[in-house]
């Protein structure tokens, strides 16, 4: 039976999959039939997500740093051809308007923006993004439904967003989709590092969602769904995950 | 450290407030001013001013404006 969810036969490449929601999406995308291939500059976290995967031969990971250009050319040039990219890799950042400065700003920005442009454009340009493939971006709600301290990164996100429309609309001749995903809060391990929120905060914020935080599989399974043939009609997107927490 | 200067950085991370109304042993959530924002403030000030990574749980802990002048001024030594 033709499943339309079924990953079977493509290839898709994560970035941010040593943790959080980039390992639980390689992970799940391997289940369900995909060829991984895996970048993080953190070696031993793809060496685990590796150990995870179902066997394929042509699963491959990459350790290096995504704000690096000769990097990214290379990870384009010795990378399969690909049916998907994830743009997840990401970084937070808690800072009051007065007290920004120009390195977080280009931390967050360079993380955030930079680097999944730049991704695209070497394996745009060494064509290897096939016919028809599918491009996911990493961005939040939170580049909307602005919080004090997160300027910075709600500024990234709807970069990101910004980005996402305009690859859909160039990349339409040749069928190729982006999208992005909006989650309200999911809590990762990127989030339990920041030293600036407290649990007392965090049993405050979960109370607003009437499904509770959402989780890396949550964010995993709607990224299955855009690389697979079954959202063939969604380009342009952004696709917001809150958790019920916009209804009341 | 300076604690006058202390209280005068935490001052100023309020909207409109005047040094002279508060004190070291001032308890600052009771002020009516005090908010979210001022306490990511607070915390960013003590990195900006004095390199001191305050932690949320320690924040949150924190009841008088002493408690927090009191671990920055420990980190200060410890460096």
């Amino acid at each position: 039976m033709n499943n339309p969810y079924s990953l079977v036969g493509k290839t898709i490449l994560i970035t941010g999959a040593a943790s959080g929601i980039g390992k639980c999406t390689a992970v799940e995308c391997s289940k369900m039939g995909a060829s991984v291939v895996l970048v993080d500059s953190n070696s031993e976290g793809l060496d685990a997500t590796m150990s995870l995967l179902i066997k394929h031969d042509t699963n491959r990971f990459f350790a290096g740093n995504l704000t690096d250009e000769k990097f990214l050319s290379d990870l384009a040039e010795q990378t399969l051809e690909l049916d998907g990219v994830f743009l997840c890799a990401g970084v937070s950042d808690t800072t009051p308007v007065k007290f920004f400065t120009k390195e977080k700003i280009d931390r967050v920005f360079g993380v955030n923006v930079t680097s999944p442009a730049m991704t695209l454009r070497y394996l745009l340009s060494k064509k290897k993004i096939r016919k028809c493939g599918s491009l996911v971006w990493m961005s939040s709600y939170g580049a909307e439904q602005v919080e004090s301290g997160l300027g910075i990164y709600a500024a990234s996100k709807s970069a990101v967003n910004g980005l996402m429309r305009t690859y859909a609309k160039e990349l339409l001749p040749r069928q190729i989709r982006s999208n992005s995903i909006m989650p309200m809060m999911i809590r990762t391990e990127l989030l339990s590092t920041l030293t600036n929120i407290s649990e007392e905060d965090w049993k405050k914020q979960e109370a607003k969602y009437p499904l509770g935080f959402g989780s890396p599989l949550d964010v995993a399974y709607m990224a299955i769904f855009l690389f697979s043939d079954a959202s063939r009609w969604i380009t342009g997107a952004q696709l917001k995950m809150d958790g019920g927490s916009t209804l009341i | 450290m300076d604690e006058k200067l202390f209280i005068k950085n935490f001052a100023e991370q309020f909207e409109d407030r005047d040094p002279s109304t508060i004190a070291i042993s001032t308890k600052f959530r009771e002020l009516d001013d005090w908010s979210s924002l001022v306490a990511l403030s607070v915390m960013a000030m003590c990195f900006e001013e004095y390199s001191v990574i305050l932690s949320a749980d320690e924040m949150e802990h924190a009841e008088q404006i002493s408690d927090i002048c009191d671990i920055v001024k420990s980190r200060c030594q410890n460096e």
